[in-house]
């Protein structure tokens, strides 16, 4: 890991316009690596699924692009620069269990924190922001439960909530943990149909997503991920019974998941 | 009972306090950290030791840096024994302050034995005493009135840690609620980390003499805990938990004057009765409070059970 970073003179074509750019990319969390030598170029406009087993370091890719966990090597260009000039182009949807839902605030407060750098350091919010908030709660179908603490809403309405607070920032490059898990259908399908709507806005969404049988259906670029890039590209190409096998390894059960979804979308 | 002069002072030091320590504190009980101020209170032992070894004087402005740094300090350890070992952050936090709080012992113990630097001080304080220690007059409307130090060293703090949450109010709420998220915004949420670890130790330690640090580790996190308990709003619960702990502080106080009277004990110390108050307030809170009330609670699940037997 100590080797000099001689990295240009790879013959690794990096484009100086992708909207996420990631460059030997290894993390290791003591002394153990979790994810290792990550080279990746997304396209714009696409909606990228990030699949692979427990412990494959998904949550850990999206951590070390956005600079919350310590890299031990390798760099991340967000539109060509550097991520930390770029802070305000990358959107993040972290997972819900992340935070305590009992912290005395109102929906309405969690979606504004998505702007807290346009209103900046010590400025107080005005009603303008909250104006853009509240047209983001709105907008995922849950305006009228702005002023609810957030406890008191169901998981589905929380992740509608981290949603909400995520469009509100308006960024180019969103990074979403999992927003699929443990939602009822109607979210799924408001997220969904979210999602689609950004890439149509040719912003680019990066997804950590653990249901094989929808993964063809929603995305159209993959990452197979188990520590290292097993495959990445457009799903048509790359979400192969081969390419999942070498991501799973001998999980049977997981296998015969995926063989149903690949089956499905055959037909 | 009569009620003195210096029985208002004995209150407005103990508010001044209780408000000082009520600001941080509910950022403490929002992160789940509220043993910080327990581990920050002992583990300035040695800041003050060390203080008074490297001047040579009890002087309280050099004392009161000391052990503020090592305060800070204690929240540093604290993160970096738990982010570089495998040990979860309140085990280290509890290997950081004994281990602190036994250096302190022993720097005092070997090296400045023979000065007033009493433990049993630090952790009591002699609020009954502080109103006699003036630091200045001033005159309002032709009234002379003494100010104690105390009352002006807390009447600082509370100022100092009111003007922080007012100016970072938003910084502080994001770094507490969704640190990670703070960070992406370009709010560093380690900085806030420790600027809300400096409040807690300057608040302690500003405390430690007036009031003892009993009464602070109680003013810290009670009225907080108590405020969550009464509100879903952030502000309401910082201006709640500042009012119930300067109220704890004058119950309290009132408490160590009748008591005493009432069931034939020669005496209470006031600062543990403020603590008693303030451990009162949030039983009452705990049991009536509209939404999250014991009572509340069992009368909503009696109605529904009832509806449900009905239909």
């Amino acid at each position: 890991m100590d080797t000099p970073d001689n990295s240009s003179s790879k013959a690794w074509d990096h484009s100086p316009s992708a909207p996420l750019s990631i460059h030997d990319l290894t993390v290791a969390y003591h002394r153990k690596p979790v994810i290792w030598d990550i080279d990746l170029d997304i396209p714009e406009g696409k909606l990228v699924g990030i699949i692979g087993p427990n412990g494959a370091g998904k949550s850990t890719l999206l951590k070390a692009c956005l600079d919350l966990i310590p890299k031990a090597s390798g760099t991340v260009q967000v539109y060509g620069k550097d991520y930390r000039k770029q802070r305000a182009k990358v959107g993040y949807v972290p997972q819900r269990e992340s935070v305590d839902w009992d912290f005395p605030v109102s929906a309405l407060d969690v979606v504004t924190m998505g702007i807290y750098r346009q209103v900046g350091w010590c400025r107080p919010i005005l009603g303008r922001h909250k104006a853009v908030a509240r047209k983001a709660l709105e907008h995922v179908g849950i305006g009228h439960l702005a002023d609810r603490q957030i406890s008191q809403l169901s998981g589905g309405q929380q992740q509608r909530v981290f949603l909400a607070r995520a469009l509100a920032q308006d960024a180019q490059l969103y990074f979403m943990d999992e927003p699929f898990a443990a939602v009822d259908a109607a979210t799924e399908r408001a997220i969904i149909t979210l999602l689609k709507e950004l890439k149509s806005q040719g912003k680019t969404v990066l997804v950590v997503h653990h249901d094989l049988a929808t993964v063809a259906q929603y995305f159209d670029w993959v990452i197979l991920l188990n520590m290292r890039v097993v495959a990445a590209g457009p799903t048509g190409e790359v979400f192969t019974q081969e390419n999942l096998k070498n991501t799973y390894g001998g999980k049977l059960t997981l296998l015969a998941e995926a063989g149903h979804a690949l089956s499905q979308l055959k037909s | 009972m009569t009620w003195y002069a210096i029985d208002t002072w004995i209150v407005v030091i103990g508010a001044l306090c209780a408000m000082a320590a009520a600001l941080p504190g509910c950022f403490l009980v929002l992160r789940k950290m509220s043993m910080m101020g327990d581990a920050i209170s002992h583990a300035v032992l040695p800041g003050l030791a060390i203080a008074f070894l490297v001047t040579g004087s009890r002087a309280s402005f050099s004392m009161f840096i000391g052990a503020a740094i090592v305060g800070v300090l204690t929240a540093v350890f604290t993160q970096w024994i738990s982010n570089w070992g495998k040990v979860d952050s309140g085990a280290s936090m509890g290997i950081v302050f004994t281990t602190l709080f036994a250096v302190g012992l022993l720097l005092i113990v070997q090296a400045a034995d023979h000065v007033d630097l009493d433990p049993g001080c630090v952790l009591y304080g002699a609020i009954e005493l502080a109103p006699w220690d003036i630091a200045t007059t001033w005159t309002l409307g032709g009234v002379q009135l003494e100010i104690p130090r105390a009352a002006l060293v807390l009447g600082s703090v509370f100022l100092f840690n009111l003007l922080i949450v007012i100016f970072f109010f938003k910084e502080l709420k994001i770094a507490a609620f969704d640190p990670d998220l703070a960070t992406t915004q370009g709010i560093n949420a380690n900085l806030m980390h420790y600027l809300l670890m400096t409040q807690v130790a300057v608040t302690t330690v500003a405390s430690f003499e007036a009031v003892g640090s009993i009464i602070v580790i109680a003013m810290l996190i009670v009225p907080a805990a108590t405020a969550h308990l009464l509100t879903d709003r952030l502000g309401v619960m910082l201006i709640l938990a500042a009012g119930l702990g300067a109220m704890a502080a004058g119950a309290g106080h009132l408490m160590a004057l009748l008591l005493p009277g009432w069931l034939g004990f020669e005496s209470a110390t006031t600062s543990g009765m403020m603590a008693v108050a303030t451990g009162v307030f949030f039983l009452l809170a705990w049991m009536l409070a509209p939404r999250y009330g014991l009572l509340t609670k069992t009368l909503t699940t009696k109605r529904i059970r009832h509806s449900r037997e009905l239909s």
